[in-house]
């Protein structure tokens, strides 16, 4: 099933509505990527609301989501991590680390606006 | 007639046991019955020498000496167990609050056998066959009636602990909102795997219906702590994290930070203040609040 990816100003939103495959999700990243590169796109987000399971593939290709867009300039926050799933990513060692997250989609445009004030405020 | 029943044909035969020890035990508790008054005196009166059943006054040791007496000779004479067995539970209930320990039931009751054994000998003294046989009788159901009342007692404070037990586990982990966005979760006792848990998925659900953004975790009433429970406080942290809140730990005593620095558990991702109000103040601040006072704020209007 593919993720659609939505413009919303500077921002890539891609709101995961399903579970995924491993192939539907290398897809994800490569679009996101190059999405990012030719909206100028400042940052990304990944909503994960309806997903109830993570395995350790979809969190490493979350990781490397926010990795790759932060070489093409643009920040990455991972929102919507269910209770249950965040408990789950803990016991097996998968925590994200390096990526910011947000409780949903609302905070992470907050998180979003923030770090864009701090970069203009210091440029 | 009793004459013919108690006259058993030649003992050899071993289906006739039963059935005589069934009238030595009508024997006895009419035994029993007759010198109920005295036994009961003596009995109670051991008690009081023993000092046994201290928290109790005289009069009610004597009141409840009267129960489990009547209680117990019926035991006797009927061998069901279930009456005795629910007043056991009963006095059980009454007696534990008063702080009654458990070696004071066990020993009453075999103070109360060692009554009763001790009036049939000085009554079968001279026929010392028939004290043998009564005895044979009596000791079993005896011994039955000091367990059930010993096992009724022991499992009644049992299920005390238990509920005791459960209204702690239910008690000790509130998540309060103490600001908009803000949490405390203040942690007393001892952190189990079990409660480790428990504290965990509640503190995720109330970030997610509160929206929080910072958590400050109150470890103060915490009293020790091992590798174990402090990877579970890590992985409370990276929960947290992931749902997009801040943790702040606060309140860790010098001997906790102590042990683990000693057994080397890497808190480093972890945000620790000294005690509650800095974590509050440093939530605070995260958050964007700045908290004057009254007079400092009319001074600089």
């Amino acid at each position: 099933m593919e993720v659609p990816i939505l413009k919303q100003g500077h921002y890539l939103i891609a709101s995961i509505q399903s579970a995924l495959s491993d192939a539907d999700l290398s897809q994800l990243r490569e679009k996101l990527i190059e999405r990012v590169g030719k909206f100028r796109a400042r940052g990304v987000i990944v909503d994960v609301t309806a997903l109830d399971v993570m395995d350790s593939f979809a969190v490493r290709t979350l990781r490397d989501i926010a990795h790759m867009a932060r070489l093409r300039g643009s920040e990455t926050v991972i929102v919507g991590i269910q209770p249950e799933v965040a408990f789950a990513m803990v016991q097996l060692g998968l925590t994200l680390k390096g990526v910011a997250t947000a409780l949903d989609l609302e905070e992470g445009l907050a998180f979003l606006d923030l770090q864009a004030k701090g970069r203009s405020d210091r440029g | 007639m009793s004459k013919k029943d108690v006259q058993p044909p030649p003992l050899q035969d071993s289906q006739a046991a039963p059935e005589s020890t069934q009238a030595l035990l009508r024997e006895l508790v009419a035994h029993l019955r007759q010198n109920r008054t005295q036994l009961r005196e003596e009995w109670a009166r051991r008690i009081t020498k023993a000092q046994l059943l201290t928290a109790m006054t005289e009069e009610e040791i004597f009141a409840e000496a009267t129960s489990v007496y009547d209680n117990y000779v019926e035991a006797l004479e009927t061998g069901t167990f279930e009456a005795l067995q629910a007043y056991a539970r009963n006095l059980s209930e009454r007696i534990i609050p008063r702080g009654v320990e458990t070696h004071e039931v066990v020993g009453i009751v075999l103070l109360l056998r060692d009554v009763l054994a001790r009036s049939l000998f000085a009554k079968y003294h001279e026929d010392f066959t028939k004290l043998n046989r009564i005895l044979d009788a009596y000791e079993p159901a005896a011994n039955r009636i000091a367990n059930t009342v010993a096992v009724g007692f022991v499992q009644e404070r049992e299920r005390i602990i238990r509920q005791q037990q459960e209204a702690i586990r239910e008690l000790s982990t509130p998540v309060l909102q103490v600001r908009e966005r803000l949490l405390i979760l203040p942690i007393i006792g001892v952190i189990d795997p079990q409660r480790a848990r428990q504290l965990t998925e509640q503190l995720l659900r109330a970030i997610r219906t509160n929206r929080a953004k910072v958590v400050v975790i109150d470890i103060t009433g915490v009293a020790a702590m091992d590798s174990n429970v402090a990877n579970h406080l890590v992985q409370t942290v990276e929960a947290s994290r992931l749902l997009g809140a801040t943790v702040i730990v606060t309140g860790l005593s010098p001997e906790i930070a102590q042990t683990l620095v000693t057994i080397g558990v890497d808190l480093s991702e972890m945000a620790t203040v000294g005690d509650l109000q800095g974590g509050i103040e440093e939530a605070e601040r995260l958050l964007g609040f700045k908290v004057i006072q009254l007079a400092e704020a009319t001074q600089q209007a």
